[in-house]
């Protein structure tokens, strides 16, 4: 091949079969200096030609009203905002273009560990879609929005009935939210006792957010260690507890894609110091309908709805982290809390004339207005504004009615069944040589491998590997996490992959490596086929460009 | 530095990190193994002037692209001088990766116990380590 890969990209020679199924090499390394920009990008300002519009307004038909006596003269800005002019059609365009150039669940295989990037069913964006769920306004007069009410009351048994935990508040914006709520509701249990305690238990598997959310508390992290089959060190668990012990936070299946089978053992140790133990669910879709954090012992728990509960993901978007707590906790939980009144028989007939249905929930500010002992009674206050990102509430559900009981508990086998089929494919294609499993030899719903053997060996970092799937129309799994693991890969394939795409997905995995083998400076340079090839992560974190000029 | 090293005139701690001693005071930095394992480091937060390490415990922090690492004092004593040159009002931290045992120098400190370089390895002892 004598055109430089990028050239070669532009005729089309090297676009990579959708699904990644067609593992031969996609791509020869180039000595050429390869810009890491490999298509022209522009924004939708540099499109702009003056006079173009997308849109004409109709004449209008009310009055018109002086601009003087609208808005005075000194809040209006003297000359015109500065606004991109385009026709319609530039603009489909502009935006369509821009999201294709995104890899995204919809296009691709995304075995990103610890995040369950399932598939979103399409019926939960049509009944989130219905007027009266889109269209309901957060100050809405909470007798007239009986039926968000009655739904947010009833995802509340759901989660209730899944964690095994008898209390549920809706209100946290995402799965960090979840858990600041949580370490704030163990303080004010501890508080509540004339007791102050302050440290936090977690084990050097945790994710980044237990000890980000400790600290943000106002709490002091100890770490615990991870024992040799990869689970908590009993004995260092022990030799950490005391009297000074506020929670521990345990994500189980931890990070490596391991169920402690210790978990009585430990949730016996922090009980028997008075502490809290703190259930992170990031983990939740290996056990749903299995078992449950309420019966191994936890008090509380977080869901991350996108996670276990199909939410699309990331964007920064509106996202939810509910809570569930026992009896103990339940006081304090957030307010406002959602009451059921009367056994849910209506308190009273409604009116029909004016379109108000009878009455059968409440949502309740005041804690003073709550039984002494009710959930919210003793509350630590509000977390937010209103009752949480509704819309995500529609979406898990429909998904947790369309599934029920037996259907999560499908979904939970079927994604560590995915884990485990995956890993035993790859260990049949020799994988393992350069590629093992860093702790055991099964998994749950996801597994760490780890790249050290193909780094001392081929030479090729986790991170190679990682780029070089991208040409092969796969998404990476997460790398460098968990950090105990030496160039770690963290693959979680989810239930909702068939068998073909995980075939496919351990066949490339074994074809980079081979690749690699035989020139390891493929990978190095990888990737070539997607719009920007190699970034520079640490100039971009040293010195960032977040604005762009105009002219 | 591309190629690793680890110099004889330095002792050197499991956590990978060294130390040049100089009668009761020493110098302080991560191994060559320690850089490469981190990847470019983009951010390093030093520990106050005056402040106190304690061999075996953090005192500082490096972020890489790939993590935030906690940085082990390989011996205890009183911060007198911390590398100015690797924080943002300086070159930035590049050094800890190009020059780990010299332009990359992370802190100096005055020793409250000498007797703790008793503990520390030799280069053929740290390079043994590396090696299991």
């Amino acid at each position: 091949m004598s055109a430089t890969v990028d050239t070669a990209i532009d005729g089309g020679a090297l676009i990579p079969a959708a699904g990644g199924a067609d593992p031969r090499p996609l791509a020869a390394p180039t000595t050429s200096v390869n810009p890491i920009q490999r298509d022209h990008a522009t924004t939708i300002f540099e499109k702009s030609v003056e006079g173009r519009r997308a849109f004409v307004a109709p004449p209008s038909g009310v009055p018109e009203v002086d601009l003087d006596d609208a808005i005075p003269a000194g809040l209006r800005r003297g000359t015109p905002a500065r606004l991109p002019q385009v026709t319609e059609g530039e603009l489909v365009r502009h935006y369509v273009r821009i999201s294709r150039r995104n890899f995204d669940l919809d296009t691709g295989f995304y075995p990103l560990g610890s995040c369950t990037m399932k598939h979103n069913p399409r019926l939960h964006e049509r009944v989130t879609a219905l007027p009266g769920h889109a269209r309901l306004h957060p100050f809405q007069a909470p007798e007239r929005a009986q039926g968000a009410l009655e739904l947010m009351w009833g995802m509340e048994r759901q989660l209730s009935e899944v964690s095994g935990l008898p209390h549920v508040c809706l209100q946290p914006s995402a799965g960090s939210h979840g858990e600041l709520a949580g370490v704030l509701l163990a303080r004010a249990y501890h508080e509540s006792r004339g007791e102050t305690r302050t440290k936090v238990l977690t084990p050097d598997t945790a994710h980044g957010t237990n000890p980000a959310t400790v600290t943000m508390a106002g709490l002091e992290v100890v770490k615990v260690a991870t024992n040799a089959d990869g689970g908590v060190d009993l004995d260092d668990l022990r030799a950490k507890a005391d009297d000074d012990t506020a929670l521990l936070m345990l994500t189980n299946p931890n990070t490596l894609g391991i169920f402690d089978p210790n978990i009585e053992e430990i949730t016996a140790i922090v009980h028997g110091v008075g502490g809290v133990l703190y259930y992170d669910g990031a983990n939740l879709n290996a056990i749903m309908g299995i078992t449950r954090p309420g019966d191994m012992g936890f008090d509380i728990v977080h869901f991350n709805l996108h996670k276990s509960f199909t939410q699309p993901h990331g964007g920064g978007g509106p996202g939810s982290g509910p809570i569930a707590v026992s009896d103990r906790i339940a006081p304090f939980l957030p307010l406002p809390v959602i009451r059921r009144l009367n056994g849910g028989s209506a308190t009273d007939t409604g009116d029909p004339t004016r379109n108000r249905p009878p009455v059968r929930f409440a949502l309740v500010e005041d804690a003073d207005a709550l039984p002494d002992g009710a959930p919210g009674s003793r509350s630590i206050g509000k977390l937010r504004g209103f009752q949480g990102n509704y819309g995500c509430f529609v979406r898990s559900y429909s998904y947790i009615t369309s599934l029920g009981a037996s259907g999560l508990r499908d979904a939970s086998e079927i994604a560590v069944l995915n884990a485990n089929y995956l890993l035993a494919k790859l260990h049949e294609l020799g994988v393992s040589e350069h590629l093992p499993l860093a702790f055991g030899t099964r998994c749950m719903h996801e597994f760490v491998l780890s790249g050290g053997p193909m780094k001392r060996d081929l030479g090729l970092k986790t991170l190679d590997l990682a780029k070089r799937l991208l040409d092969h129309g796969f998404h990476p799994p997460t790398v460098y996490f968990p950090l105990l693991v030496d160039e770690a890969l963290l693959v979680e394939p989810v239930e909702t992959e068939t068998k073909e795409t995980l075939d496919a997905f351990a066949l490339v995995i074994a074809e980079i490596l081979r690749e690699g083998a035989e020139d390891p400076t493929i990978a190095q340079n990888a990737p070539y086929t997607t719009p920007v090839r190699r970034l520079d992560e640490a100039g971009a974190a040293k010195r960032p460009v977040i604005r762009q000029p105009l002219d | 530095m591309a190629e690793a090293s680890y110099p004889e005139d330095l002792q050197y701690h499991s956590a990978h990190d060294w130390a040049r001693i100089d009668g009761d005071t020493a110098v302080f930095g991560i191994t060559w193994y320690a850089q490469n394992a981190l990847g470019e480091v983009v951010f390093f937060d030093p520990p106050e002037v005056g402040s106190t390490v304690t061999k075996d415990e953090s005192y500082a922090e490096l972020e890489s692209v790939k993590a935030v690492s906690d940085v082990i004092a390989p011996l205890s004593g009183e911060v007198l001088e911390v590398n100015a040159a690797l924080t943002d009002d300086g070159d930035g931290p590049e050094a800890v990766n190009d020059d780990p045992y010299g332009d990359g120098w992370l802190v100096k400190v005055r020793l409250s116990d000498p007797s703790e370089v008793d503990a520390l390895l030799d280069r053929d002892a740290y390079v043994a380590s590396l090696e299991d």
